[in-house]
């Protein structure tokens, strides 16, 4: 990093940090037993959400240069926002990174290959859902003409990280074009009406996890939703968000906001952790734009969680059965952490006739996915998913159960690498909850 | 620092325990205190008491502070490196090397989290008594060092009541150990006494052995409200006179409930304008009868509300929002002062009104809270240190609290240790010949004055140091 970039660097911190929110944080400490990072680093300051915060304010303060150190620690930090729950002075944390992030990006000169794989999945696949469908109809592809039998065979996966490799393996099988296009964009509600919900159905649910979102709607068309799917949504621009491309998410916030204004539902209903949290971060992202701000809080005050809508809904007094077995919840960070659900998943899953419901020692804790931490942090990813497989292991559940589809393939990821498939599985909460319906039927 | 310097360092420790990078430097430039920054030259994470013996000498030898540090959770800011030199931490001594049953003692190394100590030890059917607010994120060195207290002080006393026995770096590098698993110990000077609570100026504490006490059966947790802190007050002396020693009586005043309740919901009324929160342990027939003569009491003075936490999930929700009482205040605005003036428990009432008026005086807001069962006062005031026409007052403020303790039979500092924060105001409380009288143990054991130079002793001619 030359003198030049460091000085543009540093003067963005100071036009674009929130100074305030700087300065709430009183160095008090109590973020640090919370933080995965801290932990995994042997108690290192630097990875620390109080030692992040003080590096970013050392730098708008002028007391320390920003350097190739502190936007690899930046970028080490998985995001998972623990810290701000076990905040007593209520530092948002995850918006100063985010900011922090972008600052660090806008100011740098990718190499090549970098910029076209950010080119690639920022700019050309998420945001648009057609070529989200391409992709997955390609794995599809992959996955059912004999290429993937082939690539297993020759060892070619060998080649990638050992997390992407296995990742390979345990990608859901994927449903064809056909099945995709098949999608409605209107679903009735059974039994008594109680209310009329918008689905966010997210760019990787909707192609790459279609049967989860299928599971969805069905559980809200049984507890009387009428769901409308608006079909100009896309991405929620998460994964831009926190890798330091605010400008794109807030592009796709725009076309969100208007998308679901056009349906004026009561709710509007997300399946994945990270993506409701980022939703309901929209206020925040669009809080400078006169035009968007007052759209984007309205927005954000609809935002539910599947898991909320169905505790306040009664699902769990349905009657609900699987056979025996241990079960065990994977908090999804963001769930927790920034949409303050971590009951309601509990609540579903002891509610149901059969299971024992056993806690994971330390289940608020990151497994590690983290967006797409498990694929650029690749060896830091797999430290946090050791861990977690150990304290899964501890509770000898069969079924882990997660909220968001990060850490369904991170927890599929694990049960791979510890060669427990053929007696452990991950699943979604709602494939799991259709399961009990469909299994108490059966009497 | 000279680069041979850190390379002997590195061959101490190895290379990945000396952090020298802008990055980490700055990261260990701070603790938990307003105000006070400067940064180190080195950081060394040490993995035994040799290693830390081998840092010192060569530290000795050329005059390079030392600064130990736990968490960073001091608030006074004594682990802040004020003259900069090496910061050593304690992330690699962080064993529990043993919890002996039969002696009732816990050998530790300093850099084991104290709620680590107190869950470990509660397993085996122990207490470890001493809990700071901070228990979750403090480390027993830092706990030793700065003789910390807590809730249960009133009933179990503070740190220095449960260290049987130290090893210790002196300055000069050699290593010494004192006391021992000993109820009883009169061979010589009292050395361990003497390093608890030293605030790291004597020498780096490496190992410790712990006394403790069996976990009481039962435990049940009480909470009064007040619309006359006077009230709250004579409560308190009442509940001692009736010869009943509660683990705890927590004192909030309404400033503090109302921000307290905002961020915890636990159900306190914040219009009340003073809570007692009183906790007795023991086995069930005394706690159950010591908790009905208190409420009995609380309703005598006048308590508006007297409720009995009707479980450990209840009981547990009052006390975490005491705890998190300081933390909580920091919301109001963004930066906080927080003092632990102390007087003896019955001139309580006197130093809360005193408190209050000096807020008016001086016009800053002040919420108090604190361990009333044994006089320590957390008076906390929330405020803006870019502001510098109020944080002068704010400084007034304390300046006056603290001579107004002292002239009430109290101290500056309770539990949080003088620091560089109050080493200006220690003279209140000691007088000329008791801050000689401490000069001369300084000098002897470290004459060099490299442990943890410029804190406790105010020089007039102290380094200016970073306010931001």
């Amino acid at each position: 990093m030359n003198t030049a970039v460091k000085e543009r660097i540093q003067q963005d911190f100071q036009d674009r940090m929130d100074r305030d929110e700087l300065e709430n944080c009183m160095r008090c400490g109590f973020c640090l037993p919370v933080c995965p990072t801290y932990i995994q680093s042997g108690y290192d300051e630097t990875q620390s959400p109080r030692g992040r915060i003080a590096l970013m304010k050392g730098i708008v303060d002028g007391e320390i240069e920003p350097d190739e150190d502190i936007e690899k620690t930046l970028n080490e930090c998985l995001g998972c926002r623990a810290c701000e729950p076990a905040c007593p002075a209520g530092v948002n944390y995850g918006q100063l990174l985010e900011e922090a992030r972008d600052i660090f990006n806008q100011n740098k000169k990718h190499s090549l290959p970098a910029k076209m794989v950010r080119k690639t999945v920022f700019d050309g696949l998420f945001p648009h859902q057609n070529r989200m469908e391409n992709m997955t109809s390609l794995l599809h592809f992959y996955q059912h003409s004999g290429m993937q039998k082939m690539t297993r065979k020759i060892g070619f996966m060998k080649l990638f990280p050992e997390s992407m490799a296995t990742m390979e393996r345990v990608l859901p099988d994927v449903p064809t074009r056909k099945e995709m296009r098949a999608r409605q964009k209107y679903y009735q509600h059974e039994n008594k009406p109680k209310a009329t919900v918008a689905f966010f159905k997210g760019c990787l649910m909707d192609t790459m996890f279609m049967e989860t979102n299928k599971a969805t709607i069905e559980l809200l068309q049984k507890v009387g939703c009428d769901i409308v799917v608006p079909d100009t949504q896309n991405c929620c621009g998460a994964l831009h968000g926190h890798a330091g491309e605010k400008d794109k998410a807030k592009e796709l916030a725009k076309k969100n906001i208007a998308a679901f204004e056009e349906v004026n539902a009561d709710f509007i209903i997300t399946n994945a952790g990270g993506c409701g949290a980022f939703l309901n971060d929209y206020d925040h992202l669009l809080k400078d734009d006169p035009e968007w701000a007052d759209h984007a809080a309205r927005f954000t005050e609809k935002i539910k969680d599947i898991t909320t809508i169905l505790v306040e809904l009664d699902f769990h007094k349905m009657p609900l059965k699987l056979p025996e077995q241990v079960v065990t919840y994977q908090d999804s960070c963001h769930l927790r952490n920034v949409q303050k659900t971590f009951e309601e998943p509990r609540i579903l899953l002891q509610s149901i006739d059969g299971p024992h419901y056993q806690e994971m020692n330390d289940a608020a804790r990151c497994c590690g996915s983290a967006g797409i931490y498990n694929i650029v942090h690749s060896e830091l990813s797999m430290k946090h998913l050791d861990y977690k497989m150990e304290q899964v292991k501890h509770t000898a559940a069969t079924t882990i159960v997660t909220t968001n589809p990060g850490c369904l393939l991170q927890m599929k990821l694990g049960i791979e690498r510890e060669g427990l498939s053929d007696k452990m599985r991950a699943v979604h909460i709602v494939e799991l909850l259709i399961e009990a319906v469909d299994e108490s039927k059966r009497g | 620092m000279e680069k041979s310097i850190v390379q002997r360092l590195k061959q101490i420790v190895g290379d990945q325990n000396v952090e020298t990078s802008s990055m980490s430097l700055h990261s260990y430039s701070y603790d938990a205190t307003p105000g006070f920054r400067k940064t180190p030259d080195a950081v060394v994470a040490p993995a035994n008491t040799e290693e830390v013996a081998e840092v010192v000498k060569i530290c000795n030898e050329h005059n390079i502070p030392i600064t130990s540090r736990g968490s960073g959770t001091n608030l006074s800011a004594g682990t802040t490196p004020l003259q900069g030199g090496v910061v050593l931490l304690f992330k690699h001594m962080n064993k529990i090397l043993e919890i002996d049953e039969q002696n009732l003692t816990a050998t530790v190394q300093p850099g084991v989290i104290t709620q680590t100590l107190i869950e470990a030890v509660e397993e085996k059917g122990l207490l470890y008594p001493p809990d700071p607010s901070s228990m979750t994120v403090s480390t027993i060195g830092g706990n030793i060092n700065e003789n910390s207290g807590g809730l249960r002080g009133l009933k179990y006393g503070v740190t220095r009541d449960y260290v049987f026995g130290l090893k210790i770096v002196l300055p000069n590098g050699s290593i010494m150990e004192t006391g021992g698993k000993l109820m009883k110990d009169v061979a010589g000077y009292d050395l361990t006494r003497l390093f608890v609570g030293s605030e790291g100026t004597l020498g780096v504490v490496t190992e410790a052995i712990l006394k403790l006490v069996p976990l009481p059966a039962h435990k049940k947790t009480m909470l009064a409200t007040y619309e006359d802190i006077d009230d709250a007050a004579k409560t308190v002396s009442a509940i001692i006179k009736a010869r009943i020693i509660p683990a705890t009586i927590e004192f909030l005043d309404q400033p503090t409930v109302e921000v307290v309740e905002a961020y915890n919901q636990v159900g306190l009324p914040t219009d009340a304008q003073a809570i007692l929160l009183i906790e007795q342990d023991g086995p069930e027939s005394v706690v159950t009868s010591d908790i009905e003569k208190m409420a009995g009491i609380c309703k005598e003075f006048s308590a508006v509300t007297v409720n009995i936490a009707k479980d450990e999930e209840e009981a547990n929700a009052l006390t975490t929002a005491r705890r998190s009482a300081l933390s909580t205040i920091a919301r109001l605005r963004p930066t906080t002062f927080l003092e632990d003036a102390t007087v003896p428990r019955s001139q309580v009432a006197p130093m809360v009104k005193a408190i209050n008026e000096i807020a008016i005086k001086y016009d800053v807001k002040i919420c108090t809270f604190g361990h009333a069962g044994d006089g320590n006062l957390h008076p906390t005031v929330p405020t803006d240190v870019r502001n510098k026409e109020e944080f002068h007052r704010v400084e007034q403020a304390f300046a006056e609290i603290f001579e107004k303790a002292v002239e009430l039979g109290g101290t500056i500092t309770g539990e949080h240790g003088v620091g560089a924060m109050k080493a200006p105001y220690l003279k209140l409380k000691l007088g000329e010949a008791g801050i000689q009288a401490m000069k001369g143990i300084k000098q002897s054991f470290d004459p060099n004055d490299i442990m943890n130079p410029g804190k406790l002793f105010f020089e007039a001619d102290q380094e200016e140091v970073s306010h931001r």
